[in-house]
């Protein structure tokens, strides 16, 4: 069953060809990425990442040792740094004491992460004292329960809400497409959030923390919502995948899709980012494995913080 | 009614694949008539077959020495209950020694410990004791006589002691190995113990050789094969432990520890002694 102001919204933004998303991103799978190319899209994906630790295990040690990963990868002069570093709340300080100044930026979930079910006053002092403890950039999750409820309105009046809260740190708004159920759902939750949010800000599919994860299908409408946006509007949305990308392989189908579909324009980390933790050292893999020659052992790659 | 005819596919990571590369070769039998075709694999299946090795190999090296023991005799519990159907592919004999190598092996997984392991004298008052511990990964070049027994002969004492391997089968012959894949799927061997590609060796050998995730190499080569294995393991620190092509697999000298000896590490511990 419908409801009738997400029937209205879809009407207004158009619904999902859900098959022929899936035909084409079946499609991306088959290309055929070698040699330089290969070695151009290993390294921007890895300024892409966003690598992150979210467990209720995390210390300030394990942060430590994660920001020390994002700042240095491997050893060898020609690998890019990380995009940001993305961990809860209270260890945005203890982050921030490594990676301040450094280009790699911090980001934060808020907002009740992973479920958002807190009241709306917890959750922006909540995004409020991680942007006070030096966050660049905050993750939000949108309120599933009322979106699924048919009250789009308050889904928007929260994520504006919560723009204001993050004052100069970019926001990136958490679908958690696992639970939207269809194709037609992410789209419109998708121009739900656009519609408040500004230049530069994120769309992002996943909490990585349900079943569902980022897949080339939600992945594809969502990228098809940035490009519908943009041409109506002029606004550039950015976009960010997130779970479940674990292999090198995947990221460059990921960014096949974001060539395809929105244009080098997008092909930075300004525009584009993974959320991921054990993708970086399978793309520092490859790298090496390009590099060298021979293939490589996954131990030869320090870990970060996922490892203890 | 139309005979249906089987699809041969190698055994990787417990599963039944074809090569990535879509890839065959025809085999044919000794008037020359086609059988079947087998997969090629490329430098890529072995790459993956790698990553299963890796993903099976960990659990396999935690089962107790005598689980592994048990799962072992399993196998050639498998072999015996179709040695008719392998017989088709090799002399009964070698089925039969190939069964008789396996429960020789099933034997020494909870016994190996006490011949290779110690207990060294220290002139301190700790107890130090030397205890084994598998490699890791292990890559197997079978040779293309004796596709069952070589093949089962290289990677015995390689698992014996929780190793996983990956072997690349008799190109002349691959079928012996294609119907082990079969009984080892059901011999309780967790997948990715023992992966079993069939395709081109001169292809192949040279990511053997440099694969940094091989931590060993068994098997046959030539001279000029066997210089390129010990570059690529120089580069890579891996052991290598080449057999002639001349080699009895009959012989009774495989039928030893020693073998396993050759792909295990040593440990060493020095304990305190309590007063």
């Amino acid at each position: 069953m419908t409801r009738p102001a997400l029937r209205r919204l879809l009407d207004e933004i158009g619904p999902v060809d859900a098959t022929g998303i899936e035909e084409r991103v079946a499609k991306y799978t088959t290309r055929s990425i070698k040699k330089q190319s290969k070695v151009f899209g290993l390294k921007l994906a890895v300024t892409m990442v966003d690598l992150t630790t979210l467990e209720g295990k995390d210390t300030p040690g394990k942060v430590a040792s994660l920001c020390r990963k994002a700042l240095c990868p491997h050893p060898g002069d020609d690998i890019p740094r990380v995009a940001a570093v993305c961990v809860y709340p209270s260890m945005v300080k203890h982050a921030a004491r490594h990676v301040k100044g450094s280009g790699v930026r911090i980001a934060s979930v808020a907002t009740a992460f992973p479920s958002g079910q807190a009241p709306l006053k917890t959750r922006l002092a909540e995004v409020r004292q991680a942007v006070a403890d030096g966050a660049d950039e905050i993750d939000m999750v949108i309120n599933r329960g009322a979106f699924l409820a048919g009250e789009l309105g308050l889904v928007q009046d929260e994520i504006a809400a919560v723009v204001e809260a993050c004052g100069e740190s970019t926001l990136k708004v958490i679908l958690e497409t696992s639970e939207l159920e269809t194709y037609d759902h992410i789209r419109a939750a998708s121009f739900l959030a656009m519609r408040v949010l500004r230049p530069g800000d994120f769309i992002k599919t996943s909490t990585g923390k349900t079943s569902g994860n980022a897949t080339l299908g939600n992945n594809q409408v969502m990228l098809d919502a940035i490009r519908d946006h943009f041409l109506d509007t002029g606004t550039e949305i950015a976009m960010k995948p997130a779970g479940g990308i674990k292999s090198a392989k995947q990221a460059l189908q990921f960014l096949v899709a974001v060539k395809e579909t929105l244009g080098d324009a997008w092909l930075n980390n300004t525009r584009y980012r993974f959320g991921a933790s054990s993708l970086l050292n399978d793309l520092l893999r490859q790298l090496e494995t390009q590099r060298s020659g021979a293939y490589q052992a996954p131990y030869t790659f320090s870990d970060d913080s996922s490892g203890y | 009614m139309i005979p249906i005819t089987k699809t041969p596919k190698c055994y990787v990571g417990g599963s039944f694949i074809r090569s990535e590369s879509g890839r065959v070769y025809e085999m044919r039998g000794s008037s020359g008539e086609f059988l079947a075709n087998i997969p090629l694999c490329s430098r890529k299946d072995l790459r993956n077959a790698v990553e299963a090795a890796a993903k099976g190999g960990a659990g396999w090296a935690k089962r107790t020495p005598y689980n592994r023991a048990q799962i072992l005799y399993r196998i050639a519990e498998m072999i015996e209950s179709r040695a008719a159907e392998m017989s088709a592919w090799v002399p009964g004999k070698e089925v039969r020694a190939t069964i008789d190598r396996i429960v020789h092996f099933a034997g020494w997984a909870d016994k190996y410990e006490q011949v290779l392991g110690s207990v060294n004298p220290v002139a301190s008052p700790h107890f130090n004791f030397t205890v084994t511990e598998p490699m890791g990964i292990v890559g197997i070049l079978a040779p293309e006589d004796n596709p069952l027994l070589a093949l089962m002969t290289l990677i015995l004492p390689a698992i014996t002691s929780g190793n996983s391997v990956v072997a690349l089968a008799s190109k002349n012959a691959p079928y012996p190995a294609i119907l082990l894949g079969e009984m080892l799927a059901v011999s309780d061997l967790p997948g990715g113990v023992i992966n079993l590609l069939t395709g081109d060796r001169a292809e192949i050998l040279p990511t053997f050789a440099t694969h940094e995730h091989i931590r060993a190499l068994a098997g046959i080569a030539t001279r000029e094969e066997a210089v390129a294995l010990q570059q690529g393991a120089s580069e890579s620190v891996k052991r290598v432990k080449l057999l002639a092509p001349d080699t009895d697999w009959y012989s009774a000298r495989f039928e030893s520890p020693y073998g396993i000896r050759d792909f295990v590490e040593a440990k060493t511990v020095w304990h305190p002694v309590g007063s």
